[in-house]
């Protein structure tokens, strides 16, 4: 495939090349066949020599004069005659040759080849991102911010004009393509053996599965991210395998569910999968127990009914048309819009409220309505489009449902460390008090800012020297619990869970001992990773944290330290 | 037919002979070696050359490459001769011109194989 481009253009240039060839030979030709008049008024013929250089210089429009001798007229004319031939010839040539450039197939094809080597080039692991729309977006923001590499494909020219302008800490890698065809796939790193994951997040289900198929068939070790909007799509990616499916609006009832049953659990997740460093803010408000209305009884609206109803809440749907299923829910008929609807559903005895229509507007009109009739509704609102973010901040509802944000936060917890999903997965099964309590740990720490997650694992690859020492003595887990360098410190962070032979110990104590084989999950303050790696990577560093003393290198300062021991 | 095909045929051979009537001849005398002959392999080897580029197949590299030889020794051969007739103090020596000659000829291997890949190809099409 490699010099695809570079043969097309030689192709293309085909015509103007010999066409130089010719006018060059045909000029050469001419001056040796015309006789000259030497110094001394004899005929002279021309060489080859003379002739090529001749028509060199003023092929070129460098013109060093008549040489070796004055020519003589019939010369001149030949020459004149060379001149205009040659200027035609170059013009052809160039414009041939700036047509080529300029040609979109070509420039298709040289952007490909370039993007193609980019990828192939690519030696560190990086996640590939079918579809750069706004949870594309967030999540490659994310990813930038820790400092993780990905790569971008999408069907439409501006989004990745737009990847380009992104003020991202690396050089992004965008492809505008297809991900449906498996050969835009292939270039852009699915076969890569540093690619981490798949994350298919286009606007489109069938394009979504089509790269849950081919990530399926080309990778199988890599883990599929898919976004799923119908049950049924969702059915389709999970009989093939793929690794996680993302229904946003499944998601969000499961968020609101475990809101409604323990709100802190509920801020720890959101916590855990926010952006770095962001700053965060506890929720001031609880979805509270009691009558809720929802209105609008479509994809997200029958995923709320359905968690509210596990947790045997009771509720009102308000919608145009009677609810289809196989229960009988109380319903009344009408939009929401109006307060005649809101009242006849009882809006006043209500605790909370969910507008939840594909409709913005109508979602925004519900709000303001409701509100009038009944200021101390708790309020769940949907925002379909990101361009009404600015409304949806100005009518401050309890809790806004923002799509693609779940769905970007959902492939951040799943995309960190596969340690943080499982921790999230505990995390939800959690009570309030047990949350509340690692919240407050947490916030304390890091000033309120959403904290970083990240992983240690005590096998050959990163920590020989660590399990070198394990067999010596035992070590706990306080080794990374201080700065090495001024061991009084304590590092910004906490032990979230340990998984050893797939037994998941939660919340491990600093003195807990660690085993050969362990993976260590922490969230804190980003620079703690690396100097915990230092600790891992440096021997007198870890002998200090083991053993409480300076190991030394050089030889004479082992014996000295020896001889102080003996003396003591 | 295909017209493109008879140009293409067309050069490749005429670049082979016209390089052949270069060659051919006692190798150290001046008045068998014409150097108008060498100027007209010279300009048909680059055209055949430049026909020969944009083809991706493994035939169409091995053309483009036995031409490219082609022409490598024939300006080499051109720029001997040009040194020994212009720059030179001992002008055109039979040694000189020895060298030029069989310069060209290895240029002629080079232009025989790509003759002979010719042939291949049309041969191999009929079947």
């Amino acid at each position: 495939m490699n010099g695809n481009a570079f043969f097309l253009a030689l192709r293309r240039l085909r015509a103007p090349l010999i066409v130089l060839i010719c006018i060059f030979s045909i000029a050469i030709v001419g001056l040796v066949l015309i006789p000259g008049v030497d110094a001394n008024g004899k005929t002279w013929h021309m060489g080859f020599f003379h002739a090529f250089y001749i028509v060199s210089y003023t092929a070129t429009t460098i013109g060093f004069g008549e040489i070796p001798y004055n020519f003589t007229d019939a010369q001149r004319l030949w020459i004149t005659f060379c001149i205009y031939m040659s200027v035609v010839g170059w013009a052809y040539a160039i414009g041939k040759l700036l047509s080529v450039l300029q040609d979109r197939s070509f420039q298709q094809l040289v952007m490909e080849e370039r993007f193609e080597r980019r990828v192939e080039a690519l030696a560190e692991p990086f996640y590939l991102i079918c579809g750069y729309g706004e949870t594309g977006q967030i999540l490659c923001q994310s990813l930038d911010r820790l400092d993780k590499r990905f790569v971008v494909i999408d069907h439409d020219a501006k989004t990745i004009d737009e990847l380009e302008l992104q003020d991202f800490r690396v050089s992004s890698l965008g492809y505008r393509g297809d991900a449906r065809l498996p050969k835009n796939l292939i270039m852009a790193g699915i076969g890569h053996r540093y690619c981490n994951g798949v994350v298919a997040i286009t606007g489109d289900d069938s394009a979504n599965l089509a790269v849950a198929i081919a990530s399926r068939l080309f990778n199988e070790a890599v883990p599929a991210i898919c976004c799923a909007s119908s049950a049924e799509v969702a059915a389709n990616m999970a009989s093939f395998g793929t690794r996680h499916i993302i229904d946003p609006f499944e998601k969000f009832g499961e968020n609101l569910a475990l809101s409604v049953r323990s709100p802190g659990s509920f801020q720890l997740l959101e916590w855990l999968t926010s952006l770095p460093g962001t700053g965060l803010e506890r929720h001031q408000h609880e979805p509270p127990k009691g009558l809720w209305l929802i209105c609008g009884y479509g994809r997200f609206g029958k995923s709320v009914v359905k968690h509210l109803r596990s947790l045997n809440l009771d509720f009102i749907i308000v919608d145009p048309r009677r609810p289809f299923s196989d229960r009988e829910y109380s319903w009344v008929r009408g939009i929401g819009t109006e307060a005649v609807t809101l009242l006849e559903a009882g809006v006043e005895r209500a605790v909370a409220l969910v507008a939840g229509t594909d409709d913005d507007v109508n979602n925004l009109s519900i709000l303001v309505t409701a509100r009038e009739l009944n200021p101390d509704l708790f309020f769940v609102v949907l925002e379909n489009h990101e361009a009404n973010h600015d409304l949806f901040r100005a009518v401050g509802a309890e809790m806004t449902v923002i799509p693609s944000a779940v769905i970007a936060h959902e492939c951040l917890g799943l995309l960190t460390s596969p340690l943080s999903s499982r921790f999230l997965d505990i995390v939800r099964q959690k009570d309030d008090c047990w949350a509340d309590s690692l919240l407050e740990r947490l916030a304390s720490m890091l000033d309120s800012k959403a904290p970083f997650t990240w992983c240690i694992c005590l096998d050959h690859g990163t920590s020989s020297l660590l399990l070198d020492e394990m067999k010596k003595t035992e070590v706990q887990l306080e080794l990374f619990r201080y700065d090495p360098l001024c061991p009084e410190v304590q590092l910004l962070c906490v032990p979230l869970l340990i998984v050893r032979n797939g037994l998941e110990i939660e919340l491990p104590d600093w003195e807990f001992t660690l085993l050969s084989g362990d993976e260590i999950l922490f969230a804190g303050s980003p620079g703690v990773l690396e100097i915990q790696e230092s600790i891992l990577r440096m021997p007198h560093l870890l002998h200090r944290m083991i053993y409480g003393e300076v190991e030394y290198d050089s030889w004479i300062w082992k014996k000295m330290s020896a001889l102080r021991h003996r003396l003591n | 037919m295909n017209f493109e095909k008879v140009v293409f045929g067309f050069f490749i051979v005429l670049a082979a002979s016209l390089n052949f009537g270069f060659f051919i001849g006692a190798i150290d005398r001046a008045e068998f070696h014409q150097v108008h002959h060498l100027f007209a392999a010279i300009v048909v080897n680059l055209i055949a050359t430049v026909l020969k580029f944009g083809d991706r197949t493994q035939i169409g590299a091995i053309h483009l490459a036995t031409s490219l030889v082609a022409d490598l020794e024939l300006i080499m051969a051109s720029l001997q001769w040009t040194y020994s007739v212009y720059v030179s103090t001992e002008g055109l020596t039979p040694s000189a011109l020895g060298s030029v000659v069989s310069l060209s000829g290895g240029a002629l291997l080079a232009n025989l194989v790509s003759v002979i890949i010719l042939i291949m190809e049309t041969v191999s099409l009929r079947r």
